[in-house]
């Protein structure tokens, strides 16, 4: 209880710090008055509501979705180097928006959303009937080369796209840093709920895939359907990791260190843990994108490159705290 | 009949798991083929057999792990395989032979997981798994060691602690795939003799594949005899380990004396 507490005051500060650091800082005082009493010619006001606060809701959704996300895949795969972006969400993205631009011209900024969550969701699909979901033998390594195939391709024919075609390379060098800059049009509301309903779901079947998690015979014995438990957990993975793919593009490494610092938090208990992934992902989400602001003014380094900083550290912590054989 | 809402023991002597005309394994090679065999309720039963014979592969059937290729495995008569599985887990606990702990999970987080057929889609942690657990947990001396993590443990405490998963899961029915093996001689005796408490004191009806033979004689009440070819006895150990199904099952010849402490059979190589 005391564990969640701090993690809801650890994200109240990156809520405060998010909406007041900047190119223009405004004071928290500032920040509540411009909530309660909006005034449109108060520069103060028009850059809080228009950009801050559109950029702190995708902040949220992403950063608590990929948080979600990841902790569903390393509980899934019991790999706790697994990422949500191994089910191939991230480059059935980034091929869904190539494709698109290709087709339909560079898109603006609104159509992005529109083409990347089905590319995700179409990617991670691919990935669980490739690792052998359609047969009911989805197993943690099978999924796991499943993914990493299905990446390579993607990841080349992208490659091979982005290499033929100046515009679209600039259209994507844009997209694929991952930033929460364009957050003001992206669909933010229908991204939330699309969020929302992955993360409420997760819970709902938290306790199916705690048993999964202890092998299948065991976990058959307890009652579960393999073969149900892993679908839902991958529908919840492609909901939230979609979602966020769409808000903010690809967030390298948040949803890889969320898991182990919200197990931390949390202990093996799935329930909880999936409240402080999302607390935390949110979090760490807006801190990066905070920071991204003051390191290097006048420019800002988007999110994306800020948690990949962040991320690599602590990927190497967590690599060094594995005990190969510890599970028995 | 009565429902314990902690234990979710039923009060009911009859019946049981039973095996009609099972086969196992592939048509071309089968591992048990046509058996018939009754696991009564109440006792302590432990299946016997050398590597090989299908004890394992029996034990996983009567748990609706395996699909028969042909008969059935009921429980009170009814079809397991034609049961909500959920529900049945109310009912059958199974320990298979290697489950597999997340790591760095404490012990008591992994009992919990033994409440999962109790627990809904929306329903949160209850009293009665809570209670269900630290029962679990005090059954098998494991309360002081419940915030430890199960990998820091020594050989016999994890089994214990993985007895008492299945135990929280309050089926009046389980299953344990060779649940002394790896095990010391000292743990061996404890983990037998804390499930035949349970069986004395709560009603549990414990089926156990086991290795040693003096041992499954020393702590069942019946025995499961299985040979290359199938079934050889079935019954009390005195009518079980007779000299010629020892032979039979195992190739073994051996002599069959009371053992001196508890009187049960006990076998001497020759």
């Amino acid at each position: 209880m005391l564990r969640l507490l701090g993690l809801l005051a650890l994200l109240a500060l990156a809520l405060v710090l998010a909406l007041s650091v900047g190119a223009r800082p405004v004071t928290p005082a500032v920040a509540l008055e411009a909530l309660r009493a909006y005034d449109p010619t108060n520069p103060d006001h028009v850059t809080l509501m228009a950009i801050r606060l559109p950029r702190l809701a995708a902040g949220l959704i992403a950063g608590g979705a990929l948080g979600v996300a990841g902790t569903i895949m390393q509980v899934m795969t019991r790999n706790p180097l697994a990422d949500p972006g191994l089910l191939g969400v991230n480059s059935g993205a980034a091929f869904a928006l190539l494709i698109g631009a290709t087709v339909l011209g560079a898109p603006d900024a609104a159509s992005v959303a529109l083409l990347t969550f089905p590319g995700a969701a179409m990617a991670s699909a691919l990935v669980f009937i490739l690792g052998g979901g359609l047969r009911g033998d989805v197993g943690p390594v099978r999924l796991t080369l499943a993914g990493a195939a299905l990446n390579a391709l993607l990841l080349s024919l992208v490659t091979a796209i982005v290499l033929i075609r100046q515009d679209t390379l600039d259209m994507f060098r844009f997209w694929v840093a991952g930033s929460l800059t364009q957050a003001a049009s992206r669909p933010l509301l229908e991204m939330a709920l699309i969020a929302g309903a992955g993360g409420v779901f997760a819970l709902a079947v938290a306790p199916q895939i705690e048993a999964l998690s202890l092998g299948a015979a065991l976990s058959r014995g307890l009652g579960t359907k393999p073969r149900r438990v892993q679908a839902a957990a991958l529908v919840v993975v492609t909901l939230c990791t979609g979602a966020a793919v769409a808000v903010a593009g690809p967030i390298a490494f948040l949803g890889l260190m969320v898991p182990p610092l919200a197990r931390l938090v949390a202990g093996h208990a799935l329930r909880r843990e999936l409240l402080a992934s999302a607390l935390l992902g949110a979090a760490l989400l807006l801190f990066a994108d905070t920071l991204g602001r003051v390191v290097m003014p006048p420019a800002e380094v988007r999110a994306g490159i800020m948690t990949a900083l962040i991320g690599g550290p602590v990927f190497l912590w967590v690599a060094r705290r594995l005990r190969p054989g510890a599970t028995a | 009949m009565t429902l314990d809402m902690h234990t979710g023991l039923r009060d009911r002597p009859h019946g049981g798991l039973t095996a009609e005309r099972l086969s196992l394994g592939y048509a071309e090679r089968p591992v048990i083929s046509e058996l018939s065999l009754d696991l009564p309720r109440g006792a302590m039963t432990a299946i016997l057999g050398p590597n090989g014979c299908g004890k394992s592969t029996l034990l996983r059937a009567m748990a609706r792990l395996l699909a028969p290729s042909a008969g059935r495995v009921l429980l009170d008569g009814e079809d397991i395989h034609r049961r909500d599985t959920r529900a049945l887990a109310r009912e059958l606990a199974i320990l298979p032979q290697s489950p597999i702990a997340p790591e760095g999970i404490t012990v008591a987080d992994l009992v919990k997981r033994g409440r999962t057929p109790w627990r809904g889609l929306f329903t949160p942690w209850r009293g009665e798994d809570a209670t269900a657990c630290a029962e679990a947990l005090a059954a098998v001396q494991m309360t002081e060691f419940a915030e430890r993590p199960l990998g820091e443990l020594s050989g016999g405490q994890r089994q214990r602690a993985w007895i008492a998963l299945v135990l929280a899961q309050a089926a009046p029915l389980l299953l344990l795939d060779e649940p002394t093996t790896y095990l010391d001689l000292v743990h061996q005796i404890d983990v037998l003799a804390l499930l035949r408490r349970r069986n004395r004191e709560a009603g549990l009806t414990v089926v156990s594949v086991l290795h040693d033979l003096n041992l499954a004689a020393r702590f069942s009440d019946r025995l499961v005899l299985l040979g290359r070819d199938g079934l050889i006895a079935t019954g009390t150990p005195w009518e079980v380990l007779t000299p010629a199904n020892l032979q039979t099952a195992f190739g073994l010849a051996a002599r069959v004396d009371p053992d001196p402490v508890t009187g049960t059979p006990m076998i001497i190589p020759l």
